[in-house]
């Protein structure tokens, strides 16, 4: 069923935060992400004829980007000329035994798997904060991830204190609906 | 004793760590009478905690403009 249709003037407004979250979390450098998450666009807008619409639109943009994250690593290891997994020995002095078994992964550890929750929570967080209308979404980012003052944001943007907080609030409400239905 | 549109700021505020101490108690009585604020904030506080505990990223309005620039002069 064709019922998607690609829009690449909302492209950056709707999927930017989302594609560069994604990103980041992959290739760990803030610089690196924006520069895929470009690549990606580019990439969107030069192959859109051949978009079927059978996925969504962020799905699509999202195996593109995959694709971008894929080529990085590639690129980086071969230009060290050396693409190769390197496993070293175990330094610590007071381990025994096995080295196969010493390289496992703990099962205990909850650390992984809480990475990935904590990843996709903010997946999660990013996609609802999209369904929001533009005001709001800038302004609950602006607030509550890059952590700006709120007199600075009311500069920015032009607007009053209560204004402000009143926009907070709407999106906090929509954002727990959104949350709740999507994540819980 | 606040009214519950007072109540919502000031529990929003606190989500910020911007709610001063007196308001801070304003909000609490006014949550030991009122059940639909008292979940409301309980809400509020769990997205806070989730936002969190996410690793949350996003561009700057600028580094979105200069995307749109370079996306714009490509087409």
């Amino acid at each position: 069923m064709a019922s998607h249709q690609l829009n690449p003037n909302i492209w950056v407004d709707q999927y930017a935060d989302y594609l560069f979250n994604y990103a980041v979390t992959r290739v760990s450098d803030s610089e690196i992400a924006k520069d895929l998450v470009q690549e990606t666009f580019f990439a969107g807008l030069k192959s859109a004829k051949n978009y079927k619409g059978e996925a969504a639109e962020r799905t699509w943009l999202i195996a593109i980007l995959k694709r971008k994250v894929i080529d990085h690593y590639r690129k980086i290891n071969s230009k060290k000329g050396k693409a190769e997994v390197r496993m070293n020995y175990s330094s610590h002095s007071d381990s025994e035994g096995d080295w196969l078994e010493e390289q496992v992964a703990d099962p205990f550890s909850s650390t992984n798997t809480n990475f990935l929750e904590n990843e996709e929570l903010g997946l999660a967080i990013q996609n609802c904060i999209s369904k929001l209308p533009k005001k709001q979404s800038q302004v609950f980012v602006m607030k509550t991830i890059q952590g700006i003052d709120t007199e600075d944001i009311c500069n920015e943007l032009g607007i009053n204190p209560s204004n402000l907080w009143v926009m907070i609030h709407r999106a906090r409400t929509a954002l727990m609906d959104c949350l709740n239905k999507n994540w819980y | 004793m606040i009214s519950c549109e007072k109540a919502q700021l000031i529990c929003d505020k606190a989500q910020y760590k911007e709610a001063s101490f007196l308001d801070k108690i304003k909000l609490h009585i006014h949550l030991l009478i009122c059940k639909t604020c008292a979940g409301h904030s309980k809400k509020n506080g769990r997205l806070t905690k989730l936002c969190n505990k996410a690793p949350l990223h996003s561009l700057s309005e600028g580094d979105k403009k200069t995307m749109k620039q370079k996306l714009h002069s490509d087409k």
